[in-house]
């Protein structure tokens, strides 16, 4: 974040300059005095190779520059990818921290006890530890049945482990990107529209007129293609509308911002709806044409005026009011953004559901400047035999809840690997691939008891996150920028494709994830699945299936294809059948109403922090994804340690100064393992205060990330489950102050 | 030819790319830096504005670490940027102290070093790094002597600023507000 070296503590945050300032002062005092070689300033564009990255989710296609002597030195973005137009974000740009960071897996590792009991990682050849996983998984499918093996991944690696799985009879694969991050916003967004929005999203900001984030950081949350967007919608003069306790850099961009009060979102987003309804600012012919229930809905908003919102959010009545003409005159060219990570208090959904209804209302599903209609390319997968069906799964232990969850929970797996009287699925045995659970699941103490049960776990990881410390095997990956990978597959204006190969040789004793799984199908005689010689022959069987080729790909890294489907937005009075129970916009929604659950939104409040505790708000940084990143060398030099933003009211109240580390206690007696910094701000409400997600470490081996700052995940032991879904809500916990680290006590 | 350019206050989220951007691309050592962020906070809540800046070298007309440098390894090169000679630089530090924005650090190296605008860049029509990174396309390089260059019509369109101008050192890195 803010790096203004000697007087950066005067103006600006805490948190990165810290490094800076120390580097900075050590260089000016005792590192100008001898005279050596000089560096090598000369461009490094010598050999280029495609690649796409995989530092987040955005996946933005470029190429990795090598210098002469055959190092990897940068990673920059490919023009022609829609994903990034040229330009990485921070992370991307620092993508090489990932292949330099010393601190990687370097071989593959089995838990073994010693004479003492001590239990320890011994280093293994890749034929041995991959004898270990086939034989551990290879028991519990003997003794259980292969429905209780589970796969829990995070990026490039699932699709192989994946197969793998799938292969061996068992469908319990998921990714917490859905239960704990985006899951509700896709089941609101289907309820509504029959379609959800995938990634990236399809939201055409560059031409949009209004854009309104609730609770999404943009700017904040690199999202590139998006904030790219943002920063042209703002060129031409858009309005931005932010809504957050906290004065974001967007809202410091934005027309509008609404300081909402946390957990009251439900309550402005039916107001705005009743204030377009009552003025009769929506779309009539497009809401005539496309939707079912208006009048439903009309009823149900009728009370919930800008005064009755005043009292629950404290947003002023006439912000109200004029945030909503606002949107109303810039449709259908508007946006109500669905946001990213939307698991916040368990009626996540339906507030996702209120987000639809509001753009349904203002017309902008399908319109310029709203969103757009995406495609994707349809690149034929290289053949194999035909899947077992499994004959349970995950879902089986739920008791017939969740069944709108069009993906699988990874808090659900967790779930049904916790021994209990109900379930009639115990998961054995996981497969953990490029996620820390401990950090990504909220209370990991429930993770820990989950893993506890279990009689088998093999993670493939490229550092030793903490995850890695209760596994049997650790299976090093190699990095993106050391390897072959699937081609990046995604939704856009236009249908793409990109190519990632290496760029070097992988590092240590360190392999792409697809040879873990062929191998491990070899030895667990699924070898057919993998039918492939070389992983190259697979991707240029495929390439061929939609005219290009691996050579081609190898040139040119990002392929744009032409759209199939028709055009960009929908045209002036097209018949559209939206997949809903009654083919239109659906405003009341017939498949919840079905499952029992309220066919249109309503508001209900939650639980207020008690005296000397706070909402704890969490969110992103533009220099890091999740805590994959907090120990990239490149990345923690930017930013190294998160700070807790406090009130400057809260913190004379408590007598606190920036800079000074604190502990957090959570409302159950939790205490954070480490201390994080204060950050004194104005820019926060003062029930709440602030952190980055992803820091906190507590595994030694992260020799940067190690014991910096505190970890959100910790303190988030209170989980609000989605009822329809199944996500896992987690902003509802409340932290208070502690001066000294005590033992944890329960209240 | 007078090198300048232009930084879109309004359009920075201080995400800090074009600080590893120029990291990678200039061989900067982790821990030092060429370029960085400031974000100035001002307003009580609710009330609230923030600018955020990237900052470099602002290759100033008048500059005070040229006209110190005991060696001449502080000099300008074509379109008055202000550069260091490696193998020149007794790492004495008089630049260091005479720059009134602290755009200067001691490469563990031995000699100082500082923003070149990315002049082999520029050579090879390319921009800066930190210019060719931005996610916001917050920042305008060229040749303010060209009216049609981009910095120069994003100056002819925007109000701008400069950094500490009572220094008197004429800076050419511009900050649209």
């Amino acid at each position: 974040m803010a790096q203004k070296r000697r007087d950066f503590i005067k103006i600006s945050s805490l948190s990165a300059a810290g490094l800076i300032f120390g580097a900075q002062q050590l260089s000016s005092a005792t590192k100008i005095n001898s005279k050596s070689k000089l560096g090598d300033f000369g461009p490094l564009d010598t050999l280029r190779t495609p690649t796409y990255c995989e530092v987040c989710f955005w996946k933005c296609a470029g190429w990795v520059y090598k210098d002469k002597e055959g190092n990897i030195k940068k990673v920059v973005g490919n023009d022609d990818d829609p994903n990034c137009n040229g330009r990485l974000c921070p992370r991307g740009t620092g993508g090489v921290g990932m292949y330099h960071d010393e601190d990687r897996l370097k071989s593959p590792l089995i838990r073994v006890a010693g004479k003492d009991g001590k239990q320890t990682f011994r280093e293994a050849s890749w034929d041995e530890a991959l004898d270990v996983v086939a034989k551990g998984l290879q028991k519990v499918k003997d003794e259980h049945g292969a429905e209780c093996t589970a796969l829990l991944t995070h990026g490039s690696g699932g699709h192989y482990f994946g197969t793998l799985l799938k292969a061996f009879g068992s469908g319990n694969i998921a990714a917490p990107s859905y239960a704990q991050c985006r899951g509700p916003r896709e089941v609101g967004f289907i309820a509504t529209f029959g379609d959800g929005l995938n990634s990236p999203e399809p939201t055409d900001i560059r031409d949009t007129r209004c854009l309104v984030l609730i609770g999404s950081h943009l700017g904040e949350n690199m999202h590139n293609g998006q904030v790219q967007e943002m920063s042209d919608a703002i060129d031409k003069g858009a309005a931005i509308i932010t809504v957050d306790p906290r004065f974001s850099t967007v809202a410091s961009k934005s027309k509008f911002w609404l300081p909402i009060k946390p957990s009251t979102d439900i309550a402005l987003l039916l107001t705005w709806i009743h204030e377009i309804i009552e003025n009769e600012w929506y779309d009539k012919n497009y809401v005539e044409k496309y939707t079912y229930g208006f009048e439903q809905l009309k009823a149900h908003v009728k009370n919930y005026t800008p005064e009755w919102a005043y009292g629950i959010t404290t947003i002023k009545p006439h912000v109200i009011r004029e945030t909503a003409r606002e949107m109303a005159n810039a449709a259908p060219s508007v946006i109500i953004h669905p946001g990213r990570h939307v698991t916040w208090y368990g009626d996540d959904t339906q507030r996702l559901r209120a987000v639809a209804i509001l753009n349904a209302l203002l017309g902008s599903w399908g319109r310029r400047g709203g969103f757009y209609v995406p495609e994707k390319a349809s690149v034929p997968a290289y053949p194999h035999p035909q899947f077992p069906k499994p004959t349970r799964t995950w879902r089986d232990a739920m008791g017939g809840k969740y069944k709108l969850a069009d993906l699988a929970l990874a808090s659900g797996v967790c779930d049904a690997t916790i021994p209990s009287a109900d379930l009639d699925c115990h998961i054995k045995a996981w497969i953990v691939n490029g996620t820390n659970l401990i950090m990504t699941l909220p209370d990991p103490k429930k993770t820990l008891e989950a893993i506890q049960n279990l009689d088998f776990m093999v993670t493939v990881d490229t550092m030793p996150m903490e995850i890695t410390g209760y596994a049997d095997v650790v299976l090093p990956e190699c990095t993106y920028l050391e390897r072959w990978d699937d081609l990046r597959v995604i939704q856009g204006r236009e249908p793409n494709i990109a190519l990632r190969m290496p760029a070097a040789e992988p590092k240590y004793n360190t392999k792409p994830a697809y040879w873990i799984a062929k191998e491990l199908a070899n030895k667990m005689g699924l070898g057919d699945y993998f039918a492939w010689e070389k992983f190259e022959d697979k991707l240029d069987w495929e390439l061929k299936q939609i005219g290009s080729s691996l050579e081609e790909m190898k040139r040119i890294g990002v392929k744009n294809l032409p759209r199939e489907f028709g055009p960009l937005y929908y045209q002036k009075g097209q018949d559209i059948d939206f997949f809903t129970n009654t083919g239109k916009i659906e405003l009341y929604s017939t498949a919840l109403a079905e499952e029992g659950f309220d066919p249109m939104p309503k508001y209900t409040s939650h639980m207020e922090p008690p005296a000397g505790f706070y909402h704890l708000n969490y969110g992103r940084a533009p220099q890091h994804t999740f805590s994959r990143t907090s120990n990239n060398p490149n990345l923690t030099d930017l930013m190294d340690e998160n700070v807790v933003w406090v009130n400057p009211k809260v913190a004379k109240e408590w007598g606190l100064k920036s800079g000074q580390p604190i502990y957090l206690q959570n409302q159950d007696g939790v205490v954070s393992d480490f201390p994080i910094k204060v950050r004194v701000t104005e820019r926060i409400r003062f029930d709440s205060v602030y952190m980055v997600h992803g820091f906190g470490h507590n595994n030694k081996k992260l020799s940067r990330a190690f014991g910096k700052g505190a970890s959100d995940s910790q303190l988030i032991t209170r989980v609000l489950v989605d009822p329809i879904m199944g996500g896992t809500g987690m902003r509802g916990n409340f932290v208070t102050f502690r001066f000294e680290k005590e033992s944890e006590v329960t209240s | 030819m007078r090198y300048a350019m232009a930084v879109d206050t309004k359009k920075c989220v201080g995400c800090a790319d074009c600080v590893v951007a120029c990291q990678t691309e200039n061989n900067v050592p982790i821990g030092y830096c060429r370029d960085w962020i400031v974000e100035v906070t001002d307003g009580t809540y609710p009330q609230l504005e923030i600018e955020i800046r990237s900052e470099r070298c602002n290759h100033c007309d008048n500059s005070p670490c040229v006209r110190c440098c005991p060696t001449g390894a502080s000099h300008y090169v074509e379109g008055g940027i202000v550069k260091v000679t490696p193998h020149e630089c007794i790492g004495c530090g008089a630049c260091i102290t005479s720059c009134p924005y602290d755009a200067r650090y001691g490469h563990p190296d031995g000699y100082v070093d500082k923003c070149t605008f990315c002049d082999h860049r520029i050579q090879d029509g390319l921009q800066p790094a930190c210019v060719s990174v931005c996610p916001t396309k917050c920042m305008y390089f060229g040749d303010l002597d060209d009216a049609n260059s981009e910095v120069s019509k994003v100056l002819k369109k925007r109000k701008f600023k400069t950094l500490i101008p009572q220094a008197g050192t004429k800076p050419q890195v511009y900050y649209l507000i």
